[in-house]
């Protein structure tokens, strides 16, 4: 059984605006991010696929305490976004002021794909990630 | 496999940053337990111990070898558990198992934590840990920013205004305070009103500061032993009669339930199905309200009110004492506090007090015979449901 997408492959694509899952030749779905098996039906028999990056806000945040060390970020928003192949995938919004991130404006609402949030790691992270980042559509 | 019952309890007072060790807290709660018990350390069998951040809060790693040998039980098997905030629960629940199939007779289980003590940006570090380190933290998430993030979708999945859930959400916390200011061992004791709790600092939208429980220092111990032993120890034995467990992935991956927390219908229906009971037969629920929106969603699950309904049954004081089910007399994460490898412990603590009749008037149940908890650690990642029942007419 091989693992066919690694985190360190998913997140290196993110920094290059792509964002990568993995489509399940047994049952046909998408899984992001990545795991060894079908998110569906934990089928193993999976390949990779590039994603659209494009789908629908279901829920937010802005958040305004932050962790230790990422106080420079603060506020920032986070999303979790509906993608149009199926799975849901948390991220970032940006170019929305924190006032104007309430439920009127942003829930169910159309995001695509922006430039990836690079968080460069702390001491306890084994190194950096990257987060999907998104913009409203219209 | 055999009944097992509660013998003994004790617990510390919940606070905030204090200068006592995890090993010395621990051993406060155990010397409680075991005097009510009317044991000795030497009769204690195996140490099963919930303890999340040992490491970050004090540099202490396997605090159970240290608390078993500080206590006096030389030798024993010792377990340190990690399931975030439902770590003591985890414990307990194992406990409960190693001692129901037979191989042990008396055991310790329990929970200790210094979150205080790590104060708030390294607390809200390693909190973060529990979510996914590699596909949610890069984003930023934080524990109030997972929970804030279920309630603008409980408000629109359910159709129930912001404004009106906020005010749903502040009721919550009210009655929790009301609660723990009847409760000598809770880390918050303070009259709140509405208006406070509607105009605090907003932590991440649309949670503000009344709506999240503190981080706190404390510990909790229980003695449990089999049916026979109980019964030479207690006239008051309260039997485990139900318990389930179950885990779940990061947010995302929950995306068919949310807001509801598949793990917690799992193991809540474990709980039930091996008690033989229903939602009905539940007279107290100490259940896990890290956050205000967490009780609303907690209550459904748990099949008390219905999906969506559940804020306004608080409004109504069907989740008070003299309701419906009473939930948290204790004052619950929010009041009592949240010292996250204790609190499991700290719950079962609560129900043995309430079923035995010896908690402050101002917040008994009066007549309470079964009880349940309901420990939440990660984004949902971990559920244990216990139930408890009077060993006694």
């Amino acid at each position: 059984m091989e693992y066919k997408l690694t985190y360190k492959e998913y997140r290196e694509a993110l920094k290059q605006k792509k964002l990568l899952g993995l489509k399940c030749k047994s049952c046909g779905a998408v899984t992001v991010p990545p795991k060894m098996v079908c998110r569906s039906c934990a089928s193993p028999d999976l390949e990779v696929l590039e994603l659209r990056g494009t789908g629908r806000i279901q829920t937010f945040t802005t958040c305004n305490v932050a962790p230790e060390g990422r106080e420079s970020e603060v506020p920032y928003t986070i999303l979790l976004v509906e993608l149009d192949e199926g799975p849901w995938l948390m991220g970032n919004l940006v170019g929305v002021e924190p006032e104007k991130a309430t439920m009127e404006t942003l829930m169910g609402k159309r995001v695509k794909m922006t430039e990836s949030r690079i968080f460069p790691g702390d001491k306890y992270s084994a190194g950096e990630g990257a987060s999907p980042t998104f913009v409203l559509e219209n | 496999m055999r009944k097992v019952a509660v013998v003994g309890v004790g617990e510390t007072k919940f606070s905030g940053q204090q200068e006592r060790t995890s090993v010395e807290l621990f051993a406060e709660a155990a010397a409680e337990a075991l005097t009510e018990s009317n044991l000795k350390p030497k009769d204690i069998q195996a140490l099963f111990l919930g303890n999340v951040l040992g490491d970050f809060s004090e540099g202490q790693g396997s605090v159970q070898a240290f608390a078993a040998e500080n206590i006096g039980c030389f030798n024993i098997p010792a377990n340190r558990y990690e399931g975030a905030c439902a770590s003591a629960s985890m414990a307990i629940r194992d406990a409960w198992m190693w001692v129901a199939s037979g191989f042990y007779d008396v055991v310790l289980a329990g929970g200790v934590e210094r979150a205080a003590t790590m104060g708030t940006p390294l607390a809200t570090r390693t909190f973060a840990m529990f979510s996914d380190s590699r596909y949610e933290f890069p984003s930023g998430i934080t524990f109030p920013a997972v929970f804030a993030m279920l309630a603008h979708l409980y408000s629109a999945k359910y159709g129930v205004p912001l404004p009106r859930l906020k005010e749903q959400l502040a009721t919550v916390s009210l009655q929790s305070y009301k609660y723990g200011m009847h409760n000598p061992k809770a880390h918050l004791r303070k009259e709140v009103t509405m208006e406070a709790v509607l105009s605090s600092f907003m932590v991440s939208t649309p949670l503000q500061l009344h709506d999240c429980c503190p981080f706190s220092d404390g510990a909790a111990a229980l003695v449990l032993a089999s049916e026979e032993v109980a019964k030479k120890l207690t006239r008051k034995p309260v039997f485990i009669v139900g318990a389930g467990q179950a885990s779940n992935g990061p947010l995302a991956s929950q995306q068919q339930y949310l807001p509801r927390l598949r793990a917690r219908e799992l193991s809540a229906k474990q709980a039930y199905d091996m008690a033989g009971l229903k939602p009905g037969d539940i007279d107290i629920c100490e259940l896990h309200d890290c956050f205000s929106i967490a009780s609303l969603i907690a209550v459904e699950s748990l099949g008390f009110f219905d999906y969506g309904m559940s804020g306004e049954a608080w409004i109504k004081g069907e989740a008070g004492i003299g309701g419906k089910v009473a939930i948290n007399p204790s004052g619950g994460l929010k009041s009592k506090g949240h010292p996250i490898g204790a609190t499991g412990a700290g719950q079962v603590y609560e129900i043995a007090k309430q079923l035995r009749g010896e908690v402050e008037p101002e917040r008994q149940v009066q007549g309470a015979k079964i009880g349940m908890t309901d420990t939440l650690g990660g984004d949902g990642c971990t559920l244990v449901n216990m139930i408890l029942q009077r060993g006694w007419r």
